[in-house]
């Protein structure tokens, strides 16, 4: 394995921190502390981090409905994120956007979305502006099993693929379109075929392999960087919880969920880093109390943030 | 002055922005080698290359959606949908990502991109690509629509168009593109949200739009002989619209006829006719009149086309009425 130390602790922190910022997420909702609606990404850490792990903070990313993964792994403040949870003035849309449309342009993150599929084309622009203005940045765009039916999917892929822009099309199939499973909602067993309509490489991972994840992002961006142009990697997941926090998951086996839980991208791979030797165990407790209070300072600068003004209902629709 | 087409005075714009600033990109379909659909594009490509004049495919939601993305990056996307009726394949990426993306991120994003798309009846080009779908846009904050019916309004206002740091939709009526008009050959600018009296008048406020300014004020000029002094008001905005400059016409005139093609139902007549109830009420000596396209799809037949599209003799017929003459 050719990953240097350094960015394979780098990879466990942040899964580890996405997975402490989202349970920290789950439990606050649940006691009514965060309004609206949140889509959690436990389960789906590897593929965020995977991906990003191969970014520069120049390069862009666009994000879903379930996107504080994303957000985390392209560098988001956690108190930021928190505070726009809370419906604070203080969080990183002044409370005007919540959970669905966390964006971060200074670090390349073009937003969070609340339209399934609604990132793709956003995506092939912003290549499309990276290529124009004689950049090698790239961009990595997230989505779902669900947006690959959707036509912005095909519409943002053959764009990229006729002019070849450097985007990453990064799949996350944890095959449910929310209720609705893979087998129902497409023939297809593997996405990634999909690139062959588009004369792009399509490749198939083990979406809870955080190794695998970047293995396969690090040639995509390179291909990228290098002008050749997007590719399709549809990482193979699962998101341990509902749909949406609330979600009764009536439309999933037990057994299902229970079989995926052991292949937890978290423990798998703390198990080979330990293996490795690149962790100890005592560096694991650090690490997570060091995650925790990070977790719990963006809570309290959160909860102790003030809301916005009712009259800044009417600020920020128009640029002056 | 020099005359040009309303086609050309927005090819002259499109060619002196890109001039100006090589962050301008155009792209749509077949804007490219053939010139656009109706001409506008001509010459483009041959001047600026294909990495600023971009054909591409017929996928309207990847023409906006990268335009989005683009303008994020920043880019200033100029781009075109050939006719607003397509523009419902792609809504979703113009009303929920474009024109919503500043507010959703706290005011963080500038999104400087022109839509550039025809509207309207008159080539017997049928229920699909005829409309005029402009009140559609008007409903979204975020968004301004803009609708010229000069070639010196469309050559000043697309200026200020790709220059304003705002998604804007620019719609040009399809049979304006002929008209000529004096156009000054350097660029210039016309503030977005401000009207313009096309012709002064004592007794009667006609609000017109686009291809319907052109017959109120044929309209206006018979009108005149009969005694009657039409004021004919062109908002050339319709978001943000020139509410001020309506209100206090109809202050001096008390009486007010509006005319559009879109359909009457939740067109933009009701929007500027609420507007003046609300308040210019007091000022009122009759009700106010609307002249539009029926409640009905765009037929295709001549005959049936030029029933549907509103009439310079319904325009006086309505002012007459608010007259009680």
């Amino acid at each position: 394995m050719a990953i240097e130390k350094e960015k394979l602790l780098w990879m466990y922190e942040k899964m580890r921190t996405i997975r402490a910022f989202e349970e920290k997420v789950a439990e606050l909702f649940a006691a009514g502390k965060i309004p609206g609606f949140v889509h959690l990404y436990i389960g789906e850490e590897a593929v965020a981090v995977g991906v990003c792990a191969n970014l520069r903070d120049d390069d862009y990313i666009t994000s879903t409905h379930r996107g504080h993964g994303h957000l985390i792994a392209k560098g988001g403040d956690l108190k930021l994120m928190m505070a726009e949870l809370f419906g604070k003035k203080t969080g990183y849309c002044k409370g005007k956007g919540g959970s669905m449309h966390i964006a971060d342009l200074d670090l390349g993150i073009l937003g969070a979305n609340g339209i399934v599929g609604g990132g793709l084309p956003i995506a092939a622009g912003a290549a499309l502006a990276a290529k124009y203005q004689g950049t090698d940045r790239v961009v990595a765009c997230f989505f779902g099993d669900g947006a690959a039916n959707q036509g912005t999917f095909h519409e943002a892929l053959n764009m990229a693929s006729i002019w070849n822009l450097p985007v990453i099309f990064v799949c996350e199939n944890n095959h449910y379109a929310i209720s609705l499973h893979q087998h129902k909602h497409m023939h297809v067993t593997d996405i990634a075929e999909r690139a062959k309509a588009y004369d792009i490489p399509g490749v198939v991972v083990d979406g809870n392999d955080v190794i695998a994840v970047y293995e396969a992002a690090e040639a995509a961006v390179k291909r990228a960087r290098a002008g050749e142009g997007p590719t399709l990697i549809e990482c193979k997941t699962y998101r341990h919880r509902g749909h949406f926090e609330g979600d009764p998951m009536v439309y999933r086996p037990k057994e299902e969920a229970e079989e995926w839980k052991k292949r937890d991208p978290i423990p798998r791979f703390e198990a080979k880093l330990l293996e490795m030797g690149i962790l100890t165990p005592a560096d694991i407790a650090r690490i997570q109390e060091e995650i925790k209070a990070k977790v719990e300072e963006a809570v309290r600068f959160a909860e102790e943030s003030p809301y916005p003004e009712p009259a800044e209902v009417l600020q920020d629709v128009y640029t002056e | 002055m020099r005359k040009l087409t309303f086609a050309q005075a927005l090819n002259e714009a499109l060619r002196q922005e890109m001039r100006r600033d090589p962050t301008i990109y155009v792209a749509g379909e077949d804007v490219g080698k053939y010139g656009g659909i109706f001409g506008v594009t001509a010459g483009l490509l041959e001047e600026f290359g294909e990495e600023r004049v971009r054909d591409t495919p017929i996928t309207e939601s990847a023409i906006i959606g990268s335009a989005v993305g683009a303008a994020a990056a920043g880019l200033r996307p100029v781009v075109e949908i050939m006719f607003i009726d397509f523009i419902g394949v792609a809504l979703d990426q113009l009303f929920n990502q474009a024109a919503k993306m500043k507010y959703m991120f706290g005011g963080k994003a500038k999104l400087p991109i022109v839509v550039r798309t025809t509207c309207g009846a008159g080539m017997s080009a049928a229920a699909q690509h005829s409309q005029s779908l402009e009140a559609w846009f008007m409903h979204i904050p975020g968004l301004k629509v803009v609708a010229p019916s000069t070639p010196y309004d469309a050559k000043g206002l697309l200026i200020s168009s790709i220059r304003d740091d705002n998604p804007v939709l620019f719609i040009e009526h399809k049979m304006l593109y002929g008209i000529e008009g004096e156009v000054p050959e350097e660029p210039y600018t016309i503030p977005l949200g401000v009207a313009d009296i096309k012709r002064e008048g004592k007794d009667v406020t006609v609000v017109a739009t686009m291809a319907m300014v052109h017959k109120a004020l044929e309209a206006a000029e018979d009108l005149a002989k009969e005694g009657i002094e039409v004021e004919v008001v062109d908002p050339r905005t319709l978001s943000p619209l020139d509410r001020e400059t309506i209100i206090n016409s109809v202050k001096k005139t008390h009486r007010l006829v509006i005319v559009h093609e879109a359909v009457k139902q939740a067109g933009p007549g009701a929007e500027i006719a609420a507007t003046v109830a609300e308040e210019a009420f007091e000022y009122l000596d009759a009700p106010i009149k609307r002249v539009a396209a029926p409640f009905t799809p765009v037929p295709f037949s001549p005959v049936l086309e030029s029933a549907y599209i509103p009439s310079k003799e319904s325009i006086i017929s309505a002012v007459k009425e608010v007259i009680g003459k």
